[in-house]
């Protein structure tokens, strides 16, 4: 009974959107890659993001979990509002995960401590309670038989799907995605993009910089276009790509789909 | 299918007949290297034969009668034997090498993560000094902290006096020297008591860590048992330690603890150039380390001590102690330049005056050889094990 009502009255803390950007803008030196962004995000909602190179896809991404600073313009992630203050970015980290092109899994670590360093560190659990968790993730990947190992041993679907499990431990409300199978052999991009369906399922906030098509069809509930640091498309899915409204979109869709 | 079966059946034979013919190149090498020697002995003992200088190892307990500047174990010209003064000479080169390396590692540390640095200034400096130090000859430095700094201070008259007691001229530095009492005995083992309670202490916090997850910070406790321990028994003990203050007189400085000129410019000299190697060796460590794995780390939200801590030293060690090993054993031998300056080190003591007064020649430089191989050995070994505790092996 009184589990309950904590949980309901978790519930009603978390925003329902769970990340908010409002008049973003950012340049690297002269060069403006992000151009006054404006974008919010429902909790469980996932978006698929697409776009030429250089269009500032990664950089938006690493804005939202602090990786980059910007120069105006405001994030709030789950209710907390980034600012320089290194807690609130720490808070807002500890509920982002985030999986990169190139897994950027950490060598000098098994599997298995991969997954637990920041449960063990930042969540401050018990070795043996964070272990339990890194095994659940790992089989939700489907890979609990490499835990031991490290990670130069598995294949790059394998290293990417503990970057997910390693991202999942936190138990993070938020995941990130950049590029996560444009690392892969074309024989493993399916059992990477298989598990990110299974999570699709689970109701967690995803944004995801792909272009992986047929997954955006299949997984998300807004699709967005950027060129020249602007989202100059965003829309469901059937609509998206039946009728883009602009030419860019057009051009690009073209190009990616033949 | 039948060809990989051939392949797979064909290789093990194959590889078999390259490691014997490995093998049979390696034994040939060793006999022509093994020949060379057995002639060169042969060669010498002929010629110290003719010019009539016994050979063997006879000369190691005869009187030496030459004095040695510094010496940290008893020596005299008249009383000490040849076998002394290559302990003599063994001691001051590990104790010019030791404090060497010491503080070459520090300040090469120092420097290269300021070239690191994000401040302007900052690095520019240290790379600077890297530029500097690393292109003028090693002997020449050495000459000149020696000719230039250390003989053009003031004569034993114009002293420059220093706090509690100490002077400094062209002599040398001369320090309060410390005087234990037997019951300062108390405070080393207080020392070591300290130095397992806290070793304890941390396995104790990594236990309870791994139970409860909560973390404990153990600076303080740290510090409190190996600096605050000894130093209440040092009290309680009634603090048996004096010091013996050096005393002016008119031609000499008596009493007190002498630190050499020779040993000043050598250790400064050593340093100084070593540290603008180590100091690119840590840079290049640091630098192999991707950016992506602080990027992981942080995104995990982990704190950027936290990072440092767990992701990137440890990835950069096990880049750094390998080239670091290196510098250490080039710091050894280099400290054989102390011939420039009259450093007594083993060089200059053993393979310098011992060879001259005995004439024993291939002795001397193969034990002088056969010592320094040795240091590097155990240098090397050493390195190895703690690059091998540093850093787990990556497969
Ligand atoms: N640290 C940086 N300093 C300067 N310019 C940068 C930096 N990072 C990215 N850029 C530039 O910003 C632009 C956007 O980069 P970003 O990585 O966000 O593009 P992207 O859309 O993710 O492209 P891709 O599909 O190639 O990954 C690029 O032109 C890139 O060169
Ligand atoms: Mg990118």
């Amino acid at each position: 009974m009184v589990q309950g009502s904590t949980d309901a009255a978790d519930e009603k803390a978390r925003p329902e959107v769970a990340v908010e950007i409002a008049g973003l803008n950012k340049w690297f030196g002269e060069f403006h890659v992000l151009r006054d962004i404006n974008l919010n995000v429902a909790r469980g909602e996932r978006i698929v993001i697409c776009g030429p190179s250089g269009s500032g896809k990664s950089t938006l991404l690493r804005c939202i979990n602090h990786l980059e600073d910007w120069q105006t313009g405001r994030i709030v992630v789950d209710g907390i509002e980034l600012n320089d203050d290194p807690r609130q970015i720490v808070a807002v980290r500890r509920d982002v995960g985030m999986v990169f092109q190139h897994f950027n899994l950490f060598p000098h670590l098994t599997v298995l401590e991969n997954c637990t360093l920041a449960p063990i560190w930042v969540r401050q659990m018990p070795k043996r309670d964070a272990e339990a968790v890194a095994m659940k993730y790992l089989e939700r990947v489907r890979i609990p038989e490499q835990a031991e190992k490290y990670p130069a041993r598995l294949s790059g679907g394998q290293q990417q799907r503990v970057a997910i499990a390693r991202a999942l431990c936190m138990n993070p409300n938020i995941m990130l995605f950049d590029e996560p199978t444009s690392a892969l052999d074309p024989e493993m991009v399916k059992e990477v993009l298989d598990t990110m369906v299974g999570l699709a399922s689970d109701g967690i906030t995803m944004l995801v910089v792909s272009h992986e098509m047929g997954f955006a069809r299949q997984v998300a509930d807004r699709v967005m276009f950027m060129a020249d640091g602007q989202i100059l498309e965003i829309n469901e899915p059937k609509a998206f790509f039946a009728h883009p409204q602009h030419e860019r979109t057009r051009l690009f869709l073209q190009q990616i789909l033949h | 299918m039948a060809d990989i079966a051939r392949s797979s059946a064909a290789r093990p034979s194959r590889r078999h007949a390259r490691n014997i013919g490995n093998l049979a190149l390696q034994v040939a090498l060793v006999a022509i290297v093994l020949g060379l020697i057995a002639a060169a002995a042969h060669n010498a003992a002929v010629n110290m034969a003719k010019a009539n200088i016994a050979h063997g190892f006879g000369f190691w307990n005869n009187t030496a009668g030459f004095d040695i500047s510094q010496a940290l174990v008893g020596y005299s010209a008249s009383a000490s034997t040849f076998g002394r003064a290559f302990w003599v000479g063994l001691l001051n080169t590990l104790l010019v090498s030791a404090v060497a390396i010491v503080l070459s590692t520090a300040l090469g540390f120092i420097i290269g993560i300021a070239r690191l640095s994000h401040n302007w200034l900052v690095s520019r400096l240290a790379g600077g000094y890297v530029e500097l130090i690393r292109n003028i000859p090693l002997l020449l430095q050495i000459l000149f902290w020696y000719n230039a700094v250390l003989k053009s201070l003031p004569e034993l008259k114009g002293s420059v006096t220093l706090p509690f007691g100490g002077f400094l001229n062209n002599r040398g530095l001369f320090l309060p020297k410390p005087v234990f009492a037997p019951d300062f005995s108390a405070v080393v083992i207080a020392l070591a008591i300290g130095v397992a309670c806290a070793l304890a202490l941390r396995i104790w916090a990594r236990r309870r860590q791994e139970r409860t997850g909560e973390q404990v910070y153990l600076l303080g406790p740290t510090l409190a048992l190996i600096v605050g321990l000894p130093f209440i028994v040092f009290l309680v003990a009634g603090k048996p330690l004096t010091f013996g203050i050096p005393d002016m007189g008119r031609f000499n400085i008596r009493g007190g603890l002498e630190i050499l000129p020779e040993f000043a410019a050598l250790l400064i000299a050593l340093s100084v150039y070593t540290a603008a190697f180590i100091a690119e060796v840590v840079r290049a460590g640091v630098l192999a380390v991707p950016a992506g794995q602080t990027e992981a780390a942080q995104a995990l939200g982990l704190r950027s001590t936290t990072t440092l801590r767990l992701v990137v030293v440890p990835q950069a060690m096990r880049m750094i102690v390998p080239p670091l090993t290196s510098q250490y054993l080039n710091l050894t031998k280099n400290s054989s330049l102390a011939v420039a300056i009259g450093y007594p080190d083993l060089v200059q003591v053993f393979a310098g005056s011992v060879l001259n007064i005995t004439g024993q020649a291939v002795e001397v430089i193969a034990i002088t050889m056969a010592v320094y191989l040795s240091i590097s050995l155990v240098t090397s070994l050493l390195m190895s094990l703690y690059g091998r505790m540093v850093a787990v092996v990556e497969r």
